[in-house]
Parts: C-alpha cells; sequence; structure tokens
C-alpha cells in the first residue's frame, strides 16, 4: 500500500465524516436541542438602554 | 452568585472604536492609490508611491479595520452566548494593544519598504513573531471563555470564530516561515513554485477564514439579534459550518492558473472552488431568510439593510468566484481589474458593509444609549456605500473584461492588435469611476465616525452589564 491509497481512504473517511454530520444535523433526535440552540443569541437580553446595573434571578 | 459578574465591555469598545478608526485610515490609503492610477503624479515620494502604499492599504483594511472588528465581535459574542464574562481580562488588553503597536509597526514599515513580498504577508519577520504571540494570546482567551461557559451548547457563532482562530494560526506559521538575515529583512523558508503554493494556500484561507469564516460568525449572531428572529435553520447552519471547513483548504491553487503548478494542482484547486458554491449559498440563504415573514423591518431599519445587502454581495461575490475559478473563464480574467473589483464586491460589499451593520449595533450597547445618535446618518451611509460599491465594482468588471480581451487579440497574421500601453490608455474613464466609487464609500465612514463621535459624547462607558443567566436555568 503505498500514500496514494492512503490518501484515497482519508478522502473517503472526510466523506463519509461529512455525510454523518449531515445525517446527524437534520436527525429528528436532534431537533429540539437545535431549535434551543437557535434561541442562544435571542435570550441573552440586556436592558434596551445598555445595561444598568439590574438586578437579575436566578 | 451570578448577579455581581459583568460582561467584559472595555476591550470590545477599544476595538469597536479602533474599527472606525482604522477603516477610515485603510479606505483613505486605498482611495489615494486609486487615484494614482488615474494621476500619477502623485507618487509624490517613493515612500509614497503605489508599490509601497498598496499593501499598506491591504493590510489596513483586512488586519486593522477587519482585524478590530473580529476581536470586538468575537469577545462581545462569545461573553453573551456562553453567559459568562470574558477568561483572562488581563490578556485580553495585551491583545488590544499588542495589535494597535502591530497595525502601527506596518503604518511605518511598509511605506518603508520592508516587506517579504507576500501578498496580505508583507511584514517582516519581528512583527510576524509579535503577531504569532497576539494570537495565540486570542485562541487563550476566546476559548478560556468557551471553556466557562454557563450554557451546554456552543452557539454556532463561535464555531465560526474558533475555526477562524484555529485556521489562521496555521496559515500565518507556515506561511510566514522565513530565514532572517537582518532585523529588517528575510528570505521565505520555501522555494519556486512551493513557495507560490504555499503563499496562496495562505493567501486564499486568509479570504477563506479571516474575511469568510469570522465574519459569518458576526452574521450568525447579528442578524437575529437585529432582526429579533431565531437563524432561519440552525441545522443549515451546521452543515454550513463543516462543509465550508471542509472545502476552503483546498482552493487556493486557482490563484495559479496557467503557471508551473502542476496540471493536477490547478484542477483540484478549481474544482474545490466550484464545490464552494454550495456552503457559500447555504449560509447566504440561511442568513437572508432569518428575515422570511418579517421583511418589513428592512423598511426602516438602516442597520438591518446593511446586514441583508452585505449578504447579497457575498452571495454575488460567491457565484463570481468559483466561475472565476474555471481555467477558461480565469484565462480571461487572470491579471485584470475584474479579479480586483471580485475581491472589493466581498471587501466593500460583504466584509465591510456587515462590519459596519455589527458595528452600529454594538456602539450604543457599549456606551449605554438606545440608538445611534442618528439613525438618519446611518441611512445616508448606507445609501454612500452601496452606490460606491455599485460604482467600483461595475467599473472595473468593465475595465477588467476589456483588457482581458486585448489582451489576447490577434491579428490575422498571429501578431499582437494591442501593445500593453493601449489596455492602460482605455482603462483610464473606468479607473476615474473607481475613484468616485471610494470616495463615496470613505465619505460613508466619515459620517459613521461622527456618529459614532456623538453616541459617545453623550453616553457613558458600560461596565455594568450583568452576565444574565442562561434560559433554561431561568426556567428551573
Amino acid at each position: 500500500m503505498d500514500i496514494n491509497d492512503l490518501r484515497s481512504i482519508f478522502t473517503v473517511l472526510v466523506f463519509g465524516a461529512f455525510i454523518g454530520i449531515v445525517a446527524w444535523a437534520y436527525s429528528s433526535k436532534r431537533k429540539q436541542a437545535f431549535d434551543e440552540a437557535a434561541r442562544l443569541p435571542l435570550d441573552d437580553d440586556a436592558p434596551a438602554a445598555g445595561g444598568g446595573a439590574g438586578q437579575q434571578h436566578n | 452568585m451570578q448577579s455581581q459578574a459583568t460582561y467584559n465591555y472595555k476591550v470590545v469598545r477599544q476595538f469597536a472604536v479602533m474599527t472606525v478608526i482604522w477603516g477610515i485610515v485603510g479606505m483613505l490609503v486605498g482611495v489615494i492609490i486609486a487615484a494614482q492610477l488615474v494621476w500619477p503624479e502623485l507618487n509624490a515620494a517613493e515612500w509614497l508611491s503605489y508599490g509601497r502604499l498598496r499593501p499598506l492599504h491591504t493590510n489596513a483594511v483586512i488586519f486593522a479595520f477587519g482585524g478590530c472588528a473580529l476581536f470586538a465581535t468575537s469577545f462581545y459574542v462569545v461573553q453573551r452566548t456562553c453567559h459568562t464574562t470574558l477568561f483572562a481580562p488581563g490578556l485580553a488588553s495585551f491583545i488590544f494593544w499588542g495589535w494597535q503597536i502591530v497595525i502601527v509597526l506596518a503604518a511605518i514599515t511598509l511605506p518603508l519598504g520592508f516587506t517579504q513580498g507576500k501578498e496580505y504577508a508583507e511584514l517582516e519577520w519581528p512583527i510576524d513573531i509579535l503577531i504569532t504571540v497576539i494570537w495565540v494570546a486570542y485562541a487563550v482567551v476566546f476559548f478560556g471563555t468557551i471553556g466557562t461557559r454557563k450554557t451546554p451548547h456552543i452557539y454556532v457563532a463561535n464555531w465560526f470564530y474558533g475555526a477562524f482562530i484555529i485556521a489562521v494560526a496555521l496559515l500565518h506559521i507556515f506561511n510566514s516561515a522565513a530565514i532572517p538575515v537582518s532585523l529588517t529583512k528575510s528570505y521565505s523558508a520555501y522555494a519556486g513554485v512551493q513557495d507560490a503554493m504555499i503563499q496562496w494556500w495562505y493567501g486564499h484561507n486568509a479570504v477563506g477564514f479571516f474575511l469568510t469564516a469570522a465574519f459569518l460568525g458576526m452574521m450568525y449572531y447579528f442578524v437575529p439579534k437585529q432582526a429579533e428572529r431565531p437563524i432561519y435553520s440552525y441545522r443549515l447552519s451546521v452543515v454550513h459550518f463543516w462543509a465550508l471547513i471542509f472545502t476552503y483548504m483546498w482552493a487556493g491553487p486557482h490563484h495559479l492558473h496557467y503557471t508551473a503548478l502542476p496540471d493536477w494542482t490547478q484542477s483540484v484547486g478549481m474544482v474545490f472552488s466550484l464545490i464552494l458554491l454550495a456552503p457559500s449559498w447555504g449560509g447566504m440563504i440561511n442568513g437572508i431568510m432569518t428575515l422570511s415573514g418579517a421583511w418589513h423591518k428592512l423598511r426602516d431599519d438602516p442597520i438591518l439593510k446593511f446586514l441583508i445587502t452585505s449578504l447579497s454581495f457575498y452571495g454575488m461575490s460567491t457565484f463570481e468566484g468559483p466561475m472565476m475559478s474555471i481555467k477558461t473563464v480565469n484565462a480571461l480574467s487572470h491579471y485584470t481589474d475584474w479579479t480586483v473589483g471580485h475581491v472589493h464586491s466581498g471587501a466593500l460589499g460583504w466584509v465591510a458593509m456587515i462590519t459596519i451593520g455589527s458595528i452600529y449595533y454594538l456602539i450604543p450597547r457599549l456606551f449605554g444609549k438606545a440608538e445611534m445618535y442618528s439613525v438618519k446618518l446611518i441611512n445616508v451611509h448606507f445609501w454612500l456605500a452601496t452606490l460606491g460599491t455599485v460604482l467600483y465594482i461595475a467599473a472595473l468588471w468593465i475595465s477588467g473584461v476589456m483588457q482581458g480581451l486585448m489582451w489576447r487579440a490577434t491579428n490575422a497574421d498571429g501578431t499582437l492588435t494591442y501593445s500593453f500601453v493601449e489596455s492602460v490608455k482605455a482603462s483610464y474613464p473606468f479607473w476615474t469611476i473607481r475613484v468616485v466609487g471610494g470616495v463615496l464609500f470613505l465619505t460613508g465612514m466619515c459620517l459613521m465616525a461622527y456618529n459614532m463621535y456623538k453616541t459617545i459624547a453623550s453616553g457613558r462607558a458600560v461596565d455594568d452589564a450583568p452576565v444574565i443567566a442562561p434560559a433554561h436555568a431561568h426556567a428551573h
């Protein structure tokens, strides 16, 4: 086996990894988690005036 | 317990203000060199000559303007989406002052003629080492902040910023490897076609990771934020990220079509450049469609206009790029103004506009105001920037195609129809239009500086923005 076989195997592995990522991203199990993740920037809100010393609650 | 913790806005503020200032400096140098092409008499002294100022322009707009914008926004976004304050604030301060020193050193050494002669990597080796140190500090602060996050998930914008930090470190170290012969002179560690290939592996990924991936990080935070809607498809953003990462690294050879580079390498570069259209457009659609159902917001929100227009230019230039990487198209476009126009479609239309929109979003929040001093001026700025960009790229499309056609034209007996200088002469009107476009864009930036000054003058530095607990913590 020479280096070109390794290169071919690597290319196929990377392609397989990408297909895996697509399948993972679009699997229905991940839907809720991704919907929550998409809200991340919107749920970081500060007071409109640019953040006074408002106390927040947990 | 978290109520005492505040976001570190100081370094964000410093970088945000310097973004506007370096933007004006870099674009002013751009206008000067554009004018030098029309009026060669403006090459008044050797340190003011086109060959010395052109790398100053590219370094200033990419690394000073773009760089400061990326530091400002990445430090802001990573804190807010991770619900934690910045890791190692002392190191963040070092990054700010270190980066400013790099910029000043560039502004001194490049006009004096000290250069490694590598495009977008002209700075000599002592400055390269300083950049490396700063970049390692940047990685520590950014990934340290991610490591101390209060959310289980790492938001997609941070993935893009993170990839940018890692890739740029890799590119900078390999491409800048050189053998110093004195404090101000060094020779590349590579020779011949390998040197050219490493240079354009660097050069194209500087575009791919510095000017694209990182600014997509900006897009994934500021577009949803300004539109007040989550990103169109988070799943698409995951695929977008990995597709872009897997593909970009291979596209560099398209800068070396029809050179001593082996043919197969050129073809690989071309094929991967064509594939790049898919992730690029996936990202653009994801950004623009975020406004789906809320298009009316575009009517009266000039910040959103900047952000969405930037995505349109991103789509345009990422269609144009793969097309120009096709060897037969490249045979016409290479070495002409078309390339320069293409770069500016990305640089002015995409990079600068998304930056401007994001900085307009940030400034009021960093200085305790509800909005910028004048929203009307933002709108004027938007139209100046758009008109300037369109004039610039349209002029260079025409001159570029014209140059390519004139250079390849032959008479029946096989001799060239035109001498080179005839193509230069024919380009003058378009170069003049380019100057006008550049002046419009620069004028817009000056309005931005005024607007920023008035906002800051009546505001206060916000250092007490409390770190907010993540949403899932509220639920319990």
